[in-house]
């Protein structure tokens, strides 16, 4: 018997969807930790699994072993909590998460921590293009490389790359802030609306619209206190973008208020 | 969507078949419509053609079978018409044959002769080279084509989700580079001045076998090969010539290449030991294959790397 409301998949071409998973329950759970196997497990499983233990098991700090590089693992999860991946996750890994603390042993496809809210995902090995895509809070620490377009569309948050990055860093980007250790591909900063991109690194080119920013003593403290905090050693010299802002020719007003001014 | 696939060992043969099986079966999700599968083995003074006369998913009329035989007779009877010594006929469905001759003379005759024939379409032809593919997923065309005793070097693959042509054997990838020996290609991605290549390319000679934009790079890079170019610097000139976004593997007889646009639209994973190199579109494919934990990457936009075997 079906659950209210749920959809019973009758026909799958590619034999994705596991409509009858239930979570495996193999956790060795010792008070509010756990770890478990995830080399047998199916994504749908692994999934299950880690929900069971944060939510119903009252787990607070959970170790997945051999992820495998599988995709869309530890997806929207949103209570306070930590979380240790030892190895690597592919696509779409710690997306749409909201306050846990994670920690990635190996690498992570594309699309890592997209619309991630608020918590902190440091990746040791290297990421992906689109990491931290939509980014609206917390801190992203990949202490690799990075493919292109890191933090697309980023709204709040911080990322921080150890490494190198590819083209496109920073596409229009709305809010937050990007330090990027390494060099930077062609377009860093393309049609960026907002917020701050500290680069250690050669910059191939700036794209639309991004321009030199005037560095101030807020901007020496934050790079100091995340260099701290993620025990980076000591920050080398940055260089600082923002945006020139001489896209903005739109009008800063509300419809309502266009028409006071116009009649 | 499209998977994307490479092997290469440097220390002699392999199970490239069973490998590339692997990669594939596990990026199923990528393009589930048909699989397709270059591999290369030892070269040896042997002519080995892939060639199909009918699909699948072909229409069984009254004279179907009749047909294909007839058709598989006027081929064999033209390359003996050519001076070819047939060795070897084997085929692993009533529609797709392999055939293993010693021949002497130009490859594009054989190819335009035997195309010539009703609904016949090389797949490839070389010393070295053997294109595989069909419509399913890797298994089960791995299986109906005894993939798993194939030996060799190195070897591409492709799951392909149609997006630009249809579904049949002609619109899957690897393409060879008609009317070259031993050149491959996977792509993944859309190439936007297709129409352009593909005409400049068909007035120096060339046919195109599909509607699929993707057999023009194999071609390009083979023509600009047979002018003199190395394959690493065809590869780059096609970053500037070829518009779209792709990230595509070309393959000759002792070479495997990967380029990818200047966008870096389209994902690649490299893994490199000392003995093998690996890529595919998503690391769960490498890690198919490999047991131990590894570390790879993705390369940048505008890379071209080239290993040899």
């Amino acid at each position: 018997m079906d659950a209210v409301g749920e959809r019973r998949v009758s026909y799958d071409a590619r034999g994705l969807a596991e409509p009858h998973a239930e979570a495996p329950r193999i956790a060795e759970i010792d008070g509010d930790r756990a770890v478990f196997d995830a080399k047998e497990l199916t994504t749908r499983q692994i999934n299950l699994e880690l929900r069971w233990l944060l939510y119903e098991q009252g787990v607070k700090d959970v170790t997945v072993l051999n992820p495998g590089a599988k995709h869309s693992i530890g997806v929207g999860i949103l209570t306070r909590c930590k979380i240790t991946y030892a190895g690597s996750l592919g696509y779409f890994g710690c997306g749409l998460i909201d306050g846990p603390e994670v920690h990635i042993t190996g690498r992570v496809g594309w699309s890592s921590c997209e619309n991630m809210m608020s918590g902190v995902v440091v990746i040791d090995g290297n990421a992906g293009s689109l990491t931290g895509a939509a980014i609206r809070g917390g801190d992203l620490v990949v202490r690799g490389r990075v493919g292109a377009r890191t933090g697309i569309d980023q709204k709040g948050g911080t990322i921080i790359v150890g490494g190198s990055a590819g083209s496109m860093t920073g596409f229009m980007m709305q809010r937050g802030r990007q330090i990027l250790c390494g060099d930077v591909g062609p377009g860093l900063g393309d049609s960026m609306y907002d917020g701050k991109i500290y680069v250690a690194g050669k910059v191939k080119s700036l794209g639309i619209d991004c321009v030199p920013g005037e560095w101030t003593d807020a901007d020496t403290e934050l790079i100091e206190r995340k260099f701290r905090i993620y025990e980076l050693g000591s920050p080398p010299e940055f260089q600082k973008f923002v945006c020139g802002k001489v896209l903005y020719n739109y009008d800063n007003l509300e419809p309502s208020e266009r028409k006071l001014v116009i009649h | 969507m499209c998977g994307i696939a490479g092997i290469i060992y440097r220390d002699g043969e392999h199970d490239i078949g069973v490998d590339m099986t692997r990669m594939l079966q596990s990026m199923k999700h990528r393009g589930p419509d048909s699989t397709g599968y270059a591999l290369y083995r030892p070269p040896d003074d042997h002519i080995v053609m892939r060639y199909k006369l009918a699909d699948a998913n072909d229409a069984r009329d009254y004279e179907f079978s009749e047909r294909l035989e007839r058709n598989r007779r006027e081929v064999e009877a033209r390359l003996v018409a050519l001076g070819a010594e047939i060795e070897e006929v084997d085929s692993d469905t009533e529609y797709a044959f392999r055939v293993k001759f010693r021949y002497a003379g130009d490859l594009k005759t054989i190819a335009d002769y035997i195309e010539d024939v009703p609904g016949s379409e090389v797949l490839s032809l070389g010393y070295s080279l053997e294109i595989v593919k069909d419509l399913g997923d890797a298994d089960s065309v791995s299986d109906q084509y005894h993939l798993s005793k194939i030996r060799g070097t190195h070897a591409i693959g492709h799951v392909r989700m149609a997006t630009e042509s249809d579904v049949d054997i002609s619109g899957a990838h690897p393409y060879w580079a008609y009317p070259f020996s031993d050149v491959a290609v996977v792509h993944n991605g859309q190439l936007t001045n297709y129409f352009q290549w593909k005409r400049r390319l068909e007035r120096n000679g060339h046919r195109f076998q599909s509607e699929c934009d993707s057999e023009i790079i194999a071609v390009y890079i083979a023509e600009k090969m047979s002018e003199g170019m190395s394959l690493e610097e065809a590869m780059n000139l096609s970053l500037d010539e070829l518009d779209g976004v792709f990230t595509y593997i070309c393959v000759t007889a002792d070479a495997l290449g990967v380029a990818k646009d200047e966008m870096a639209a389209k994902p690649l994973v490299l893994y490199e030991a000392d003995d093998m190199v690996a890529l595919a579109s998503e690391e769960i494919a490498i890690r198919a294959i490999i047991d131990h934990e590894i570390d790879t990457y993705d390369p940048y936009e505008r890379e071209v790397l080239v290993w040899t075997r």
